[in-house]
Formats: C-alpha cells, sequence, structure tokens
C-alpha cells in the first residue's frame, strides 16, 4: 500500500512537470485522450448553446399570448436546438467519451488510425462552426431538424440557411463515418492478447454496434442532402412535388437514417451504464452476453422501423401494422437490457456514488421515455398524439433523461481517469438531485398538455386552453436545469484545481483503463496487458476469485494496486507514438471554406459578382485539401516503421 | 499477468504488416467497412432513380406513348455504355494482374499493369464525359423534365393524340420536332451516374498515387498491401457500375 502510494504521488511529480501546456500538442495532436477531450469539450461548448436556445423557447412559453421571440426566430432556435443536441452534442459526447475509453479498455495504445482520429474532429468543429456561421449570415435554418420537403425548396426557404444547414451536417457526417470506422477497425483489430469479442468491455461492445449503425445510416442522410442541395442549388426537384419531386421520399430518406441515429445516440450510454452499475454493485453485469446482444438486436431491429415517424402521412394499414410491429419488438431487447441492470444491482455491494446515482437516474428516466415510446408506436395513438407535446415529452425523457442522465454518470465515473482529479461528490449529489428533479419538472408537465393537444413547434399559445400553469412549470423547471448545468461547470472546475488527487484505481473497478496511471501516458500501456476473463482487473487485484466466471469482488475495496505499468520503466523510451500533424486539421479547415463557399454558388457577396467569392473560396478549399493531403502522406511516411528510417 | 506482448509486437511490426486481432491488416478491415458505407450510398442513388423512372414510365404507359417516349430507350446508348463497361471490368482484370505482380515482386510487370489499368479507368471517365455532352444536346439535362428529339412518323402519331400537357408538350420548330415530358429521370440518372463517375475519379488518382510510391520505394514490405487496397476499392466502383449498369441499362 505504502509502496503503491509512493508511485502514485512521483508519477503525479513527473506529471506535474511535464503538463506545460502547448497549443501545438492540442492542436496537431493525435492521441486519442486528448482528441478525446477536445470532442468532449466543444460538444459541451455546443451543449450550453443548444441549453441556451432551450431556455430562449421556454422564455417564450412560459406565459400565453408572449411576444418574446418572433415567430420566425422561435423556428430558428428549435432547429438549431435539435440540430445541436443530435449533431453536435449527444454523439460528440458519445464519440469523446469513446474515443478516451475505448482503446483504454481494449488494451491498445491508440485508435487504429490516429490522424484519420483527428481528421473526425476537426471536420466535426468545422460542420458546427459552420452551421452556427448562418446566425450571423441572415438567420439559422428554420425548417426543423428533419428538414421536410418542400419546406426546404428555395421558394418556401430562401436564403442560405438551409445550405448551410446541409453543408454543416455534411461535415460532421463524414467525421462520424471516419470515426465509426475509427472504432471498428479499433474494436476488432486492436484487442489485447486474450481479450476476446465475448470479453470486451459493455461500453465497448455497444460502440462497436453504433459504429456499424453510423457507417449504413449515414449515407443515406448524406445523399438525401445532396440531392436537396441539388434541389437548392441547381433546380433538379427531387424533394419538389410541384415539379415531379416526392415529398415523401425525403421522410423515407430522412427517416432511414433518423431512426437508427436515435440508437446511436443512445446504446453508447447504456454501455457506460453498463460499467458504472457493476463496479459500484462490486458484482459482474448480470446477463453479459444479453445485455450485449441486446445491443446488437436494437441496432439490427433499428434499420426497419423508420416508417414509425410516418405514420400521420397514411402509408396505409399494412405498412403501418409492420413499423408498429417491429417497433414494439424493440421492448423486448430494450427490456432485457433493463432487467439484467436491475438483477446486476440485486443482491449486489451498492455504494451509491455520483456516477451511481446518475446511472440509477438514468434507468428510471429511460423506463418512462421507453413506456411513451411503446405507445407511440401504436398507429392509432400515433395519430392522436403525433405533432403535439407529448411526443416531445417522449424524446426528452430518453434523449435527456436517457442519454444525458447517463452521460453525466459517464463523466462523473471517468473524470478522475482523464484528470488524475476526483470530482466533489457532494456538490454532484445535489447537482444529480437538481438535475433529476427540475428535468421532471420541465418535461413532465408536456405529457399532459400534449394530451391535451397543445402542438409541437408553435411560437405561442393563447390563454384559457388550461395550458397555462404547466407550461409555466415547465420554464421554471428549464431555469432549475439550466442552474444544474452551471453547477456542474463549477464543479468540474473546483475538482480541477483542487479535487482530491485520483489514484489509479479509486472506484476498484475491473476494466483496463484504471490499471494505469491517471491521467494516462500517451502511450497507455508500457507492456500490452493479457486478459483472461472479462474483468482482468479484478482478476488480478483478486487472484483467489479468478478463473471462476461469475465472481464479483470481495465488499471490501482491494488494498492492492495492481499496475500493469509504471512510469518511470526504461521501456517507455522505445515505445514510438505517431507525431504531431496540423494536416488533419488543414484538412478539415479546407473542406470547410471549401463548403462556405459552395452555400453561396449562385450569390453575389462581399460586393462581387455572382459566382466569383464563391469561386475564390472553393479554389481556396480545394488548395487547403491538397496541400494538407500531401503533407499528410509525408508525415505518415515519417511514422511509418518501414520508412521512417530512410 | 504482464506480459512483453507489447515489445514482441513492436519488434515484429519491423518485419510484416501490421497484422491484428482479427488477423487482417487494419486498413484493410477499414477499407471493408468503408465498402459496406459506400454500398448504401449508392443502393440509395439507384432506388431513387428507379423510383422515378418508374413513375415517368408508368405515365406514359398509362397515356399510350411509352414507344416513342421512353428515357431509356430514347436516350441511352446501349452500344457505348457496353464499350464503357467492357473497359472498366477489362480495368478490374488488369488490377489483378497488376496485384499477382507485385506480389511475384515484379515490378516491370506491375507497372505496366497497374498504367493499364488506370488507362482503362481514364478512358471509362472520357467515355463517360462524352455521353453526359451527348445526352446534354439530346435534351437530357439536369432539370425535372426532359426533351426528346422525335422522329416525323412519332411527331404524326403522337400529336393525332391530343395528349394532356402535364404528360407531354410537343414542340415543332422547322424541321425538329420535340416533346417535353416532366420526368426527374434526367436529374436522378446524372447524380447517380456523375457520383459513380466522381468515384470512378478518385480511384484513378489513388491508383497513380500508389503506382508513385511504388516507384519511389519498391522496397517497402507496405507495397504489396498498399496495391491491394487500391485494387479493393476499384473493384467496388466497377462492381457499383455493373449494378448500374444491369438495373438502368439493360433491363
Amino acid at each position: 500500500m505504502a509502496i503503491a502510494e509512493q508511485h502514485i504521488a512521483e508519477a503525479q511529480t513527473t506529471q506535474g512537470a511535464e503538463k506545460e501546456f502547448s497549443w501545438r500538442e492540442w492542436l496537431a495532436t493525435v492521441d486519442h485522450k486528448k482528441i478525446g477531450i477536445i470532442y468532449i469539450l466543444s460538444a459541451f461548448a455546443f451543449f450550453v448553446l443548444g441549453g441556451i436556445e432551450a431556455v430562449l423557447m421556454r422564455i417564450q412559453l412560459g406565459v400565453p399570448d408572449n411576444t418574446f421571440l418572433s415567430a420566425d426566430i422561435y423556428n430558428q432556435l428549435f432547429t438549431m436546438h435539435a440540430t445541436t443536441m443530435v449533431f453536435l452534442v449527444v454523439m460528440p459526447l458519445n464519440v469523446g467519451i469513446g474515443n478516451y475509453v475505448v482503446p483504454l479498455m481494449v488494451g491498445a495504445r491508440d485508435m487504429a488510425f490516429p490522424r484519420l482520429n483527428a481528421l473526425s474532429i476537426w471536420l466535426f468543429i468545422g460542420g458546427g462552426l459552420l452551421l452556427y456561421l448562418s446566425f450571423l449570415t441572415g438567420g439559422a435554418p428554420n425548417q426543423g431538424w428533419f428538414a421536410y420537403a418542400p419546406l426546404t425548396q428555395t421558394q418556401y426557404t430562401p436564403g442560405q440557411a438551409v445550405d448551410y444547414w446541409i453543408l454543416g451536417l455534411g461535415l460532421t457526417g463524414v467525421a462520424s463515418i471516419a470515426g465509426a470506422l475509427n472504432f471498428i477497425v479499433t474494436v476488432l483489430n486492436m484487442r489485447a492478447p486474450g481479450m476476446t469479442l465475448n470479453r470486451m468491455p459493455l461500453f465497448v461492445w455497444m460502440n462497436m454496434v453504433v459504429s456499424f449503425i453510423i457507417i449504413f445510416a449515414f449515407p443515406t442522410f448524406t445523399v438525401a442532402s445532396i440531392q436537396l442541395l441539388f434541389d437548392r442549388q441547381f433546380g433538379a426537384a427531387f424533394f419538389n412535388p410541384a415539379q415531379g419531386g416526392d415529398a415523401v421520399l425525403w421522410q423515407h430518406l430522412f427517416w432511414f437514417f433518423g431512426h437508427p441515429e436515435v440508437y446511436i445516440l443512445i446504446l453508447p450510454v447504456m454501455g457506460m451504464v453498463s460499467e458504472i452499475l457493476p463496479t459500484f454493485s462490486r458484482k459482474p453485469i448480470f446477463g453479459y452476453a444479453f445485455v450485449a446482444y441486446s445491443g446488437v438486436a436494437i441496432g439490427f431491429l433499428g434499420f426497419i422501423v423508420w416508417a414509425h415517424h410516418m405514420f400521420g402521412v397514411g402509408l396505409g394499414p399494412v405498412a403501418n401494422a409492420f413499423f408498429a410491429g417491429a417497433t414494439m419488438l424493440i421492448a423486448i431487447p430494450t427490456g432485457v437490457k433493463i432487467f439484467n441492470w436491475i438483477a446486476t444491482m440485486w443482491g449486489g455491494d451498492v455504494r451509491l456514488t455520483t456516477a451511481m446515482y446518475y446511472a440509477i437516474g438514468f434507468i428510471a428516466m429511460f423506463i418512462i421515455g421507453g413506456i411513451t415510446g411503446i405507445t407511440l408506436a401504436s398507429p392509432p395513438i400515433d395519430l392522436q398524439q403525433t405533432d403535439s407535446y407529448y411526443v416531445v415529452a417522449h424524446f426528452h425523457y430518453v434523449l435527456f433523461g436517457g442519454s444525458i442522465l447517463g452521460l453525466f454518470g459517464g463523466a462523473y465515473y471517468w473524470f478522475p481517469k482523464m484528470t488524475g482529479r476526483m470530482m466533489d461528490e457532494g456538490i454532484g449529489k445535489v447537482q444529480f438531485w437538481l438535475t433529476l428533479i427540475s428535468f421532471n419538472l420541465t418535461f413532465f408537465p408536456m405529457h399532459i398538455v400534449g394530451t391535451e393537444g397543445m402542438p409541437r413547434r408553435i411560437y405561442t399559445y393563447e390563454a384559457g386552453m388550461g395550458w397555462e400553469i404547466w407550461n409555466l412549470i415547465e420554464t421554471i423547471g428549464t431555469f432549475l436545469l439550466a442552474f444544474a448545468v452551471l453547477l456542474f461547470i463549477y464543479n468540474v472546475a473546483k475538482s480541477l484545481r483542487n479535487g482530491e488527487p485520483a489514484s489509479n484505481d479509486p472506484w476498484d473497478a475491473s476494466t483496463l483503463e484504471w490499471a494505469i496511471p491517471s491521467p494516462p501516458p500517451s502511450y497507455n500501456f508500457l507492456n500490452l496487458p493479457v486478459v483472461n476473463s472479462r474483468r482482468p482487473l479484478w482478476d488480478a487485484k483478486y487472484p483467489h476469485a479468478a478463473g471462476d466466471d461469475h465472481h464479483g469482488a470481495p465488499s471490501k475495496p482491494s488494498q492492492v494496486r495492481y499496475e500493469y505499468t509504471t512510469e518511470d520503466s526504461p521501456g517507455a523510451k522505445d515505445i514510438h507514438m505517431p507525431s504531431l500533424t496540423f494536416m488533419p486539421m488543414i484538412l478539415s479547415g479546407g473542406l470547410t471554406i471549401a463548403s462556405l463557399g459552395f452555400i453561396y454558388i449562385n450569390q453575389a457577396i462581399l460586393g462581387l459578382p455572382t459566382r466569383v467569392a464563391s469561386y475564390v473560396f472553393i479554389a481556396i478549399g480545394i488548395a487547403m485539401v491538397f496541400y494538407a493531403i500531401r503533407g499528410w502522406v509525408v508525415d505518415s511516411r515519417r511514422d511509418s516503421p518501414y520508412l521512417g528510417h530512410h | 499477468m504482464s506480459s512483453t506482448a507489447g515489445h514482441a509486437h513492436h519488434d515484429e511490426a519491423h518485419q510484416k504488416p501490421l497484422v491484428g486481432s482479427m488477423g487482417v491488416d487494419s486498413r484493410k478491415l477499414g477499407l471493408w467497412a468503408f465498402i459496406g458505407s459506400e454500398t448504401l450510398f449508392f443502393a440509395t442513388l439507384i432506388v431513387t432513380h428507379l423510383i422515378f423512372y418508374a413513375r415517368t414510365s408508368n405515365v406514359l404507359e398509362s397515356a399510350g406513348v411509352i414507344e416513342y417516349l421512353d428515357p431509356r430507350l430514347g436516350y441511352l446508348a446501349i452500344e457505348l455504355t457496353t464499350v464503357l463497361a467492357t473497359l472498366l471490368l477489362a480495368s478490374s482484370l488488369t488490377m489483378v494482374l497488376a496485384l499477382a505482380a507485385s506480389k511475384a515482386r515484379d515490378w516491370k510487370k506491375f507497372r505496366f499493369w497497374q498504367m493499364a489499368t488506370i488507362l482503362l479507368g481514364a478512358s471509362f471517365v472520357g467515355g463517360q464525359v462524352y455521353e453526359f455532352v451527348h445526352l446534354y444536346h439530346e435534351g437530357l439535362k439536369l432539370a425535372p423534365s426532359f426533351e426528346m428529339h422525335l422522329s416525323h412518323e412519332a411527331y404524326q402519331a403522337l400529336s393525332a393524340m391530343n395528349l394532356d400537357p402535364s404528360i407531354v408538350t410537343l414542340k415543332e420548330a422547322g424541321e425538329h420536332a420535340t416533346a417535353v415530358v416532366p420526368s426527374l429521370f434526367g436529374v436522378t440518372f446524372f447524380v447517380m451516374t456523375g457520383f459513380h463517375g466522381l468515384h470512378v475519379t478518385i480511384g484513378i488518382i489513388w491508383l497513380l498515387a500508389v503506382y508513385i510510391k511504388v516507384m519511389r520505394f519498391p522496397d517497402s514490405p507496405e507495397n504489396p498491401m498498399d496495391i491491394e487496397l487500391g485494387g479493393l476499392y476499384w473493384h467496388f466502383v466497377d462492381l457499383v457500375w455493373v449494378a448500374i449498369f444491369t438495373l438502368i441499362y439493360l433491363i
């Protein structure tokens, strides 16, 4: 014990000496841990922006007949709120934590393609900034995050807002596909010796499933939005019924992507919860295989349910029956997961840390959102409630009550690993209760006003509909929720400064990321670990229980600190990690600039005739892309084990 | 518990291509996954085209004018595209030969077959550009209607039918008669085949980059895998053309 503590103290002093902040080391990084943190920070910045949009909307709806916002601004806000939260917050937060944790969990030194990983983060940031630039150039997109045709045709949405939306999301889409390919190869091909697929941590499993969903779901959205861009820029009329196009085709293509997208948002969080619950119950997950393969089943079923978003279209009884049935089937694997989580806690030696609070809160809130989801799967019920606040309540219970609560849990759980400091548990628990209560104040009344007939996306409503009190409660809840987010930011800032130093393994957990220092060295593992079970670290700490595939951890936390790696080992010098490179950032900057030019391809801007400014932007962007590709090749040759020495 | 696997792995890396826990090169695994993704990209484009072609042909058929105005029969020249398909399929064969030559470390042969692949691919793209220009002059454009030239007999037959202008409008200017048909055939055709052509072009650049790299570093043990990856992508874009050729030109 004493020796172990000394090790940790030494590790921290050496890290303290190394830790001189350098912009270059972050902007040119290819380290999955730094990239993960950039993902998390930028997504959190977008979370604050999306939250501000939500608060503005709730101020407007707090009282009837309010004139705080105009209808158009309100449309921009609900479009940007949803687009932000889906594409720029929950997805990248999942990717960010996954980026940090997955390579550690599988015992790898980095992602399979570190430079591609850097490209993903800068493309994501480029796409997000491009989308938000629209606020400064004539107004943000106001067509809704689903961008239904023919509202998106130029005669109904003139200006460039929809084009910003298409190209901004196009860039983040490329980032997502590149990231998903990286996760697939990392998980399949970079696992430590002995880590078979059925020994992978469940968070790794869910990231793999989600990566497959991304590579198969995103292309449909990419094509649909390219077709929409052709409609808007070149008069193609894919989705313009007045000229022979098909508005419902857009809905099919969008939701063929859009429904799998909601599993992209929730499955990684289910993976986080599947890590947190066993650690703090001091028991292995109950029904590991069921939890893993029910995630696979959800991934498959997610591709055959898209038209339940379209019952209002009137697709006919056969289509409605099929999509209703398939949707209800998803309740089975989801229920399997929920029962397994509960059974994991059952009989466990439960430690109620903040992360555990959030994991349990996740289960409770997700069940509510799941149940309203099952009712909405029934076409007759859906036809009553579609486009009402009931639907808004439903998806906020799964996306906030589910994803965001789980993500807070993941943040409290992995913060010590990422920063080397513990988060303040006292503030954390206050923050949890404040979040949970204000979340329910904000969103539970939406079930009620929804069933009373309050439509979604209205910017105001008349007095006397019986909705006033509920809307006021929702608005108060939103302010409290915003305060809860501020409290989280305060907790992070405070804990970063004076949080208790974190050991390698503060939670006495079972997965490999806790075997190495907090924060880990750039190469992660000095010696690649060998894995003999699903709980390699518990095997190491409790060898008497190893070999029994159902063993848990003794109820008292381990006094033995097992370490796979030490900081001062001479072997560390022989590990070659890929060098810093700015090329991924320049490449994504080029694509962002070219996209910006493309938005104005039919416009006269910056005092120049039509197309001139646009072509200049596109030319600069493409020049940057070619420069970066060339530089990329040069940089990667420098790191090649075959050519680097020549 | 701990082992020296890390060191062993690292040393091996200097001798043989990087193979991971699946027993496959990481880049190859990633490329296969990317090809899976691209399959859905092209499936969406092809399905969109087929939907709108089916609509146009249904309308023309129920109006009884499909024999004069079917855009597939009227525009798509099967002779030209058969030649193009042959070029592209031949390029898949030469790609296989280039890879085989690289595995035998016969760089002279590799150079020949890789360059043959690049040239066949380039002539395919050239043929496609020619086809696009030709179709544009024939009245098939990136627009929600096409304007088809009519033979004298066709014009006579159609003008006797007194057709609804929402289905077809006849125009006569001197010697030349045309029929304007509202249809997304052109839009969906150009976007689909255009994106395929773009992929072929990227493939050509890729194969050219591999060619230059292998010439500059003939001793690199990575060469066969670099060539195989370029080839894998190349075979995929060929296969997409087989699907487009069969579904749009042949059937």
